[in-house]
């Protein structure tokens, strides 16, 4: 449990060297009195469903433990009014001054509408791109990179794959999504510059029978690792490892699943954000609006390597990781060209992972096959 | 050219058949319910509770073929509830079959909760193309072990339809209510038995979604898979055999998409989902006329009066 | 007593009864989980109608089941049995959301009806549609609907997030917002949206067209009786594809509403199965528009409670699903007991009609 107790110090240091900004503001140190509060989560589909919902979830059980803190929690919440009246319910029924949205479809506006109506409440949202000229200041988002851990699975991935394909499972062609694509396939390529992800979109967050009829579709195809950015990893993980391919987790951590397949995965760790968010709330200290870390900071890490994995990749990962948490390895960097060969980033340009540009990327790198 | 053509249509031929293996139960059940007379909208509620209950069952009993029994048994029941329910005077069968959708999947979601997370024992596939030499043929030829044991109810279904005493009751029934009563029949006993009896048979499309492919449980794994049978049976003209074909016209539609995406083409992907319903539509439009019912349709049927 | 009074005393008293089933049944389903029943049955109260919150929770639940409603009941009083409301209700959100491609709208509330008028046209075209396949090509209604809704929402999806997709919609795909001048706001001193009101306008007009107008009364011949309709020359197709296009209009207007009062754009989370829910609605108010106003209203109710339920006792999201299968099975199911109903000492020996 050591490394998910949380300590303030580490983690402004953490965030502050991997240059997380926190517009609100330089906190003043010191112990202050800790006020008991009730906190609301908001899931958009089930606790466990072994992917984004459980990822929060878990960080939300760890949460419950804390003395003084409450948690109500509602599942199966739709992006509809429906959670506006959710957020608004834990508000005035149970008492709730900070809550958390963890919907991306949550945010804008549904989230910002109650937050207009409820300036004593406090609201933090996961993955918004909350602004000060646009949103209230009771409001704020947090987010991680998550795309290291996806460049790490490339690393892996690149290692493992004999057909030199590989496969990617998405639900949207959206800007977090592309951005774990491409990461991905850098992450393949920086191994061998021959391999080349193929990319499947869905069209929605959580349709079994389309994921796995995908991941047979790409098996076909001679692709030999997987991984995927859809809520609920499950179908994805069995169905690869039922056809004898291997597979690379995302959102939690799958090996449970399919111990002979599981790779490794990038996983969120979102109990030191939380806190972060939950300690100003109770000690009066200003809303911490924007909140992004990576591996540094502790918001997201990687399973622990599958027995399969050879020790040279893990060496190779390792490095990257290392370099990572030093905050000297840039995933996108110049001259990088998108799969139409446009030039997309110019050369000796790089992007470090705090550059908000990255958070709207519109397009898919060289070596992927596949369209927006 | 071939290196596209002949990759995407064993992927859609494997697809048909993993994605059709539901389709072709729950229209069966659907086909079977309806020659009776009576629709029943809500087999997409059998659908869920019943790929719930072959998990449940499964996983707690550690066999999966006690999990297809349990499926059948929930898709009877629930259909049971919709049969019995609807002979009562003044009951609207449309109306109680999206109230029994509604308490099937409740009944599902409710009860499956702490279901979504474990693993159950799956149905083993029957490996017909082991002796190929190309995986892909192999991929496609490890078949769902139910979709040999739908392919025999649908033969068994049209031959007793068309050649049985008990099928002529049934089609009697489905016909005309007046004649079978003539015949000193209960026409509500006969269709809440059909009704029951298609539940038990959809229930084997539940167990095969959530034992077989993708072989795991939870609250979208349906996504209105059951009410796509209705099309279904209207596409099939009430036929089993024609259900088959339609089945896998429907299961190949679906695998089309992720197939073509896997050899890079894309784009679209919403309007490939699209495409069994306008197909369905299109030959409603074209094979309807305003003088008389659609070729095939039981006359009792309150969809088709 | 007149016989009247009895059957409307009869209308009210079996869905009431049915209900109080429901939540008995449901009380030992949960108790059955280890949920104490008492504090279940509280918490449902205060969650649909314990206090002031709740009331507007429960309101702004009911308000689009209102207009969804409507386009089952209105076709069901000519007859037919429409189910495809969600795709109306797509459409409808659609052609809001889309107008300011087409045109300028005025930043006023003209605008706001503007907008308004073209989710209520968009709505009664799919519904006119529908109603034109059955009657000059004899397609059933029932069915087009459900496979009509089906493309439409596919459609819609490839719509919103391609070619109409805004690209400042980073990580949700959808329109590019309404401009704050055309949204729609909340009543004044309520935290519920215009949509309520609209919904209880519409309700109430369409049961005075019904009961007070030639052409209301036409409809309900042809749905009736089509035989005599057609014996005495009323324009039968004229009739039944009205009807359709104005159920269509209704839930076309509620998703006319989700997008300019909830959700400032049309994307994916607009399609919640609003139009689904309308169906059980109005079977429950039997087709009858004024009875759908209260129904809309107990339903809305369970949907807030719901959330309660979940929060304070922890149980599955799903409960009230199973809540409101229970219900509606039984009310459905005491059809069975209309005409039943006499009063002591009298009419014993009458046989119902």
């Amino acid at each position: 449990m050591e490394h998910k107790q949380w300590n303030r110090r580490q983690w402004i240091q953490g965030t502050g060297a991997a240059g997380a900004s926190l517009l609100a503001g330089a906190w003043p140190l010191g112990a202050q009195a800790q006020s008991p509060i009730t906190i609301g989560v908001i899931y958009v589909g089930p606790r466990d469903d072994y992917g984004y919902n459980q990822a929060h979830a878990e960080a939300t059980a760890e949460l419950k433990k804390v003395p003084g803190i409450k948690v109500v929690e509602e599942e199966n919440v739709p992006e509809t009014q429906a959670v506006q009246k959710t957020m608004q319910g834990m508000i005035s029924q149970d008492g709730a001054t900070l809550l958390f949205p963890t919907s991306f479809g949550y945010f804008d506006p549904h989230m910002i509408a109650i937050a207009g109506k409820n300036p004593n409440v406090r609201f933090s949202h996961c993955g918004g791109l909350w602004t000060a000229a646009k949103h209230p200041a009771n409001t704020g988002s947090y987010f991680g990179y998550i795309d290291e851990g996806q460049y790490l699975n490339g690393v892996i991935a690149g290692h493992m794959s004999k057909s030199k394909k590989i496969g990617f499972i998405a639900a949207k062609p959206i800007p977090q999504v592309l951005q774990n694509i491409n990461a991905f396939t850098l992450g393949a390529r920086s191994v061998d510059p021959k391999i080349t992800t193929t990319v499947i979109f869905t069209g929605d967050w959580s349709m079994p029978v389309k994921e796995a009829e995908a991941t047979n579709s790409l098996a076909d195809q001679g692709v030999d690792v997987f991984t995927m950015h859809v809520d609920g990893p499950k179908v994805v993980v069995e169905t690869a490892a039922k056809r004898g391919k291997f597979v690379c987790g995302y959102h939690a951590n799958q090996s449970k699943l399919a111990p002979a397949a599981y790779l490794t995965g990038a996983e969120w760790n979102w109990t030191s954000a939380m806190n972060a968010i939950i300690d100003a709330a109770r000690t009066g200290k200003p809303h911490p609006n924007f909140i992004r870390g990576g591996l540094k900071a502790g918001f997201i890490k990687t399973s622990p390597y599958g027995s399969m994995v050879p020790e040279a990749a893990r060496k190779n990962a390792d490095a990257v990781k290392a370099k990572m948490i030093a905050g000297q390895f840039d995933i996108f960097t110049g001259e990088l060209k998108d799969n139409t060969g446009k030039i997309v980033i110019p050369k000796g340009q790089a992007f470090k992972q705090t550059a908000i540009e990255l958070e709207s990327m519109n397009y898919l790198v060289e070596g992927v096959i596949g369209k927006i | 050219m071939n290196d596209i053509v002949l990759p995407v249509l064993w992927a859609v031929l494997g697809g048909a058949i993993r994605v059709g293996t539901p389709f072709l139960f729950v229209s069966l059940g659907e086909c079977l319910t309806e020659q009776s007379g009576r629709i029943n909208l809500g087999l997409e509620g059998v659908l869920v509770l019943s790929s719930m209950a072959a998990f449940g069952g499964a996983y707690l009993s550690g066999s999966p073929w006690i999990g297809v029994m349990a499926a059948m048994l929930a898709g009877a029941l629930l259909a049971g509830v919709h049969g019995v329910l609807c002979g009562l005077r003044r009951v609207n069968d449309i109306a109680m079959g999206i109230a029994v959708m509604m308490l099937g999947t409740g009944l599902a979601f409710y009860l499956g909760k702490p279901l979504i997370q474990p693993q159950a024992p799956t149905l083993a596939p029957i490996m017909l193309g082991s002796t190929s030499s190309s995986a892909q043929l192999q991929a496609a030829l490890s078949i769902n072990p139910l979709f040999p044991l739908g392919v025999l109810i649908a033969l068994a279904l049209a031959w007793l339809l068309a050649n049985t005493r008990w099928g002529l009751i049934v089609r009697m029934v489905g016909d005309s209510a007046d004649a079978a009563r003539a015949q000193g029949l209960s026409v509500n006993r006969v269709r809440t038995l059909a009704t029951m009896a298609g539940g038990a048979i959809a229930g084997l499309g539940g167990a095969s979604l959530s034992l077989f492919y993708p072989g795991s449980w939870n609250e979208l794994l349906s996504s209105g898979q059951g009410l796509i049978a209705i099309a279904l049976v209207i596409f099939a003209r009430w036929r089993p055999l024609a259900c088959l074909w339609a089945s896998l016209l429907f299961g190949g539609a679906g695998a089309l998409g992720p197939a073509l995406q896997s050899v890079g083409i894309n784009g679209a992907y919403y309007l490939f989902n699209a495409v069994p319903y306008a197909l369905t539509l299109l030959i409603l439009v074209l094979a309807c006329t305003p003088y008389r019912r659609l070729q095939g349709a039981p006359s009792e049927l309150s969809v088709q009066r | 007593m007149s016989p009247r009074l009895l059957a409307t005393i009869e209308a009210a008293a079996l869905p009431i009864l049915a209900v109080a089933a429901a939540l008995l049944a449901f009380g030992v389903f949960a108790a059955w989980g280890g949920y104490p029943p008492l504090e279940v049955w509280r918490l449902l109260f205060v969650g649909a109608f314990g206090d002031a919150f709740s009331w507007q929770n429960s309101l702004q639940r009911a308000a689009p089941l209102m207009l969804t409603a409507l386009c089952v009941a209105i076709p069901a009083q000519a007859g037919l049995m429409v189910i495809g409301g969600e795709g109306a209700l797509v459409v409808g959100a659609l052609a809001t959301a889309a107008l300011p491609y087409l045109m300028t709208v005025p930043p006023s509330l003209s605008g706001t009806l503007l907008i308004l008028l073209a989710s209520v046209l968009a709505g009664a075209a799919f519904g006119a549609l529908i109603g034109a396949m059955r009657q000059w090509r004899g397609v059933n209604e029932t069915i087009s609907g459900l496979l009509l809704a089906y493309l439409v929402i596919n459609l819609f999806k490839h719509v919103v997030e391609g070619p109409m997709r805004d690209p400042a919609s980073l990580n949700k795909p959808s329109t590019r917002p309404l401009d704050d001048s055309l949204m729609i706001g909340t009543i004044p001193g309520m935290d519920v949206h215009w949509g309520l009101v609209w919904g209880v306008v519409a309700c109430v007009a369409a049961s005075i067209w019904l009961a007070f107008t030639t052409h209301g009364f036409s409809t309900r011949v042809v749905g009736g009786n089509p035989r005599a309709a057609g014996l005495v020359g009323l324009p039968a197709h004229r009739l039944v594809i009205t009807a359709c296009a104005i159920g269509g209009a209704a839930a076309g207007l509620s998703g006319g509403f989700e997008v300019a009062a909830v959700h400032t754009a049309a994307n994916a989370s607009v399609i919640s199965g609003l139009g689904y829910a309308g169906i059980l609605v109005s079977f429950v108010a039997r087709h009858q528009p004024l009875a759908i106003i209260p129904v809309a209203i107990v339903l809305g109710g369970f949907g807030a409670a719901g959330s309660l339920l979940q929060r304070r006792l922890g149980m599955p999201d799903a409960s009230v699903q199973v809540l409101l299968g229970f219900a509606f099975v039984l009310i459905l199911a005491a059809e069975v007991g209309r005409g039943r109903l006499r009063l002591p000492g009298r009419a014993r020996g009458a046989k119902a009609p």
